[in-house]
């Protein structure tokens, strides 16, 4: 038999369909990956190899008796320690959370179960979703499967926050995960490592049992090594959930069966402030390769205007730790989780030394900041005035839905970078993000797909932005660049 | 704006994170930093500009008026709310004493 780990969601799935493969025979080749893996790359905090092979042999059984298969039928993935399991632990990369045990699964998860797929594992990750390299996580760095070419084997970063689901995807020791993107942490990781990720329009996946970071920019997305791979999980992650109180209460569409990378009579925007002072050469030059592939692919290319861009990442580091400083405010050491109790601690000593040994030093200082730019007499010239730039930015790309359909950007302004490169210097890690925080601030869909790789041998995306509920467009113009990038480098294995 | 090491404590303080000496000393010219770039954003004219409230605009439902409507946020769940306590007692939280 070929090697089942080669195969995406979309292959699996219509194989183990098509009975050219058992669902158990798949988990049980991931499962090998998986512990082979464990120790070099890190990518998964936990593994569960008895829940995949369960769930596998749920779903032979149901072939065997004839019933009607979900849209995910025998796909084992990996699953980003920020949704909550019932019965397996869930840490948000934590130590606060250490042998946290839910008693009870997220939506997101549940309705990948209900169609059908399989946890391999929970999925490292960067402390509660915040950074951008995976050097956060309490569980130690996700190393990328990825090395530059030149022989030096320096441990790259898998992007973050959601480095556990890019790496584990890459190196196939799943065909896909879910992931979480508040301001990039979806795109940059996919970028980073050569595969596909789409977050979607804010409130398409329900938030409930994914642990907060910043409620009003954080949503759920399919992390895949295909576009279609990535349409097929996000409409089996969407739909309505009374239990979110922003959740979107819209039909899903058939995001899958609807694909169509024919983008004529389609405007592709090109936003010309993305194109910043110093731009990396590459990072440019295959931006510019992008937009001939989808003039090629029929689209019409039109110069857009987005002003405000500069000011999303400052907005975005004003919003988000004010959400998260109250959002992890429930971190007190008294209903679940770590508790650190001094001798002759008071219940508030108690709080301070629990939060102080359970976070690491990126939470801490995003609660500083976000508890500073909350407190009186200066709520209304940061976090007012913040949310006023947030109005301004959606308002730009409200603007450029006049004269364009999608979007064309880089993911990222560089390719991956070495662990410990940036990890003592918060300001250049934030700005791993610059070119994808403008669209989680506008709350609107973006994808990841992968475009090429560098001189250096290391993969580079390409993001593609859409109007609010259209990631039909999004995915169609990702498939677009898929189909011409023809992107099929995968890392050479060393673990 | 520059903030000193006291307003920093007072800060963590309020968010009750108790930092020591080393981690003040660390944290202070870091959050300086932060705080000198996320200044950009006084350059905006926003004058006229209502701040977002809502990225998608929704209306906010009411649930039903009915006790335990989805099981998995009704009540009486005492077991599974205390299975992750650190230190469950005779069905409550436990936590130091707070009253003298």
């Amino acid at each position: 038999m070929s090697d089942l780990t080669q195969l995406g969601v979309k292959a699996i799935r219509d194989g183990v369909a098509a009975g050219e493969f058992t669902a158990r025979e798949v988990a049980e080749a991931f499962n090998a990956n998986v512990a082979a893996a464990k120790e070099a790359l890190n990518a998964f905090i936990v593994a569960t190899p008895e829940k995949a092979l369960e769930a596998a042999s749920r779903v032979d059984a149901d072939r065997a008796a004839r019933k009607p298969l979900g849209a995910m039928a025998g796909v084992p993935i990996g699953m980003k320690d920020l949704f909550a399991s019932k019965g397996v632990q869930t840490t948000a990369g934590s130590h606060i959370l250490e042998h946290f045990i839910p008693e009870y699964e997220s939506t997101v998860s549940q309705k990948l179960w209900d169609a059908g797929a399989g946890m391999l594992g929970k999925l490292n990750l960067d402390q509660f979703a915040m950074g951008s390299s995976n050097e956060t996580s309490y569980y130690g760095n996700v190393v990328s499967p990825w090395r530059r070419k030149d022989g030096g084997n320096a441990p790259l970063a898998p992007g973050g926050s959601s480095g556990g689901s890019s790496a584990a995807v890459a190196a196939r020791l799943c065909p896909a995960a879910t992931g979480t993107d508040t301001g990039g942490s979806i795109r940059q990781p996919a970028a980073f490592t050569g595969i596909a990720g789409i977050k979607p329009t804010y409130g398409r996946c329900s938030r409930w049992g994914i642990v907060a970071f910043a409620s009003s920019l954080d949503q759920a997305g399919p992390m895949a090594r295909s576009v279609e791979d990535c349409a097929i999980m996000l409409g089996a992650m969407a739909g309505f959930d009374p239990k979110d109180s922003t959740s979107l209460d819209l039909p899903v569409p058939d995001w899958a069966g609807s694909l169509d990378a024919n983008l004529k009579g389609k405007r592709v925007g090109i936003p010309r402030e993305y194109r910043m002072d110093g731009m990396d050469p590459e990072i440019a030059a295959s931006w510019d390769q992008g937009v001939a592939w989808l003039k090629d692919a029929g689209a019409e290319v039109v110069d857009i205007h987005l002003p405000h861009t500069k000011y999303a990442l400052p907005a975005y580091y004003i919003v988000a730790p004010a959400e998260a400083s109250s959002n992890l405010a429930r971190y007190d050491g008294v209903r679940y989780g770590l508790r650190e109790l001094p001798d002759h601690a008071n219940l508030q000593d108690m709080y301070a030394a629990t939060r102080a040994a359970g976070f690491g030093d990126e939470v801490k200082r995003r609660i500083l900041i976000g508890t500073y730019v909350l407190s009186a007499g200066f709520y209304d010239a940061y976090y007012t005035q913040a949310m006023k730039v947030r109005t301004l930015i959606q308002r730009d790309f409200d603007e450029a839905w006049a004269k364009c359909d999608v979007i064309l950007a880089p993911t990222t302004p560089t390719a991956s970078f070495p662990l410990g490169d940036k990890v003592d210097d918060p300001l250049a890690m934030y700005l791993n993000d610059v070119f994808s925080v403008p669209a989680s601030m506008a709350g609107i869909p973006a994808m990841s797909v992968p475009a090429g790789l560098n001189s250096e041998g290391l993969p580079l995306g390409l993001q593609v932005i859409g109007k609010p509920f259209d990631e039909q467009g999004v995915l169609n113009a990702g498939l677009a660049i898929e189909q011409r990038a023809g992107f099929s480098a995968q890392p050479e294995k060393w673990w | 704006m520059s903030v000193d090491r006291a307003t920093v404590a007072k800060i963590a303080s309020l968010a009750r994170l108790k930092l020591d000496e080393d981690a003040l000393d660390r944290m202070v010219p870091e959050f300086n930093n932060i705080l000198a770039w996320v200044e950009q954003l006084g350059e905006v004219d926003t004058s006229g500009v209502e701040p977002m409230t809502a990225v998608i605009p929704q209306a906010l439902r009411l649930r039903d008026d009915v006790v335990d409507a989805d099981p998995l946020t009704g009540g009486g769940i005492r077991d599974k709310v205390l299975a992750n306590a650190p230190a469950p007692e005779h069905g409550f939280f436990g936590v130091p004493k707070v009253i003298e």
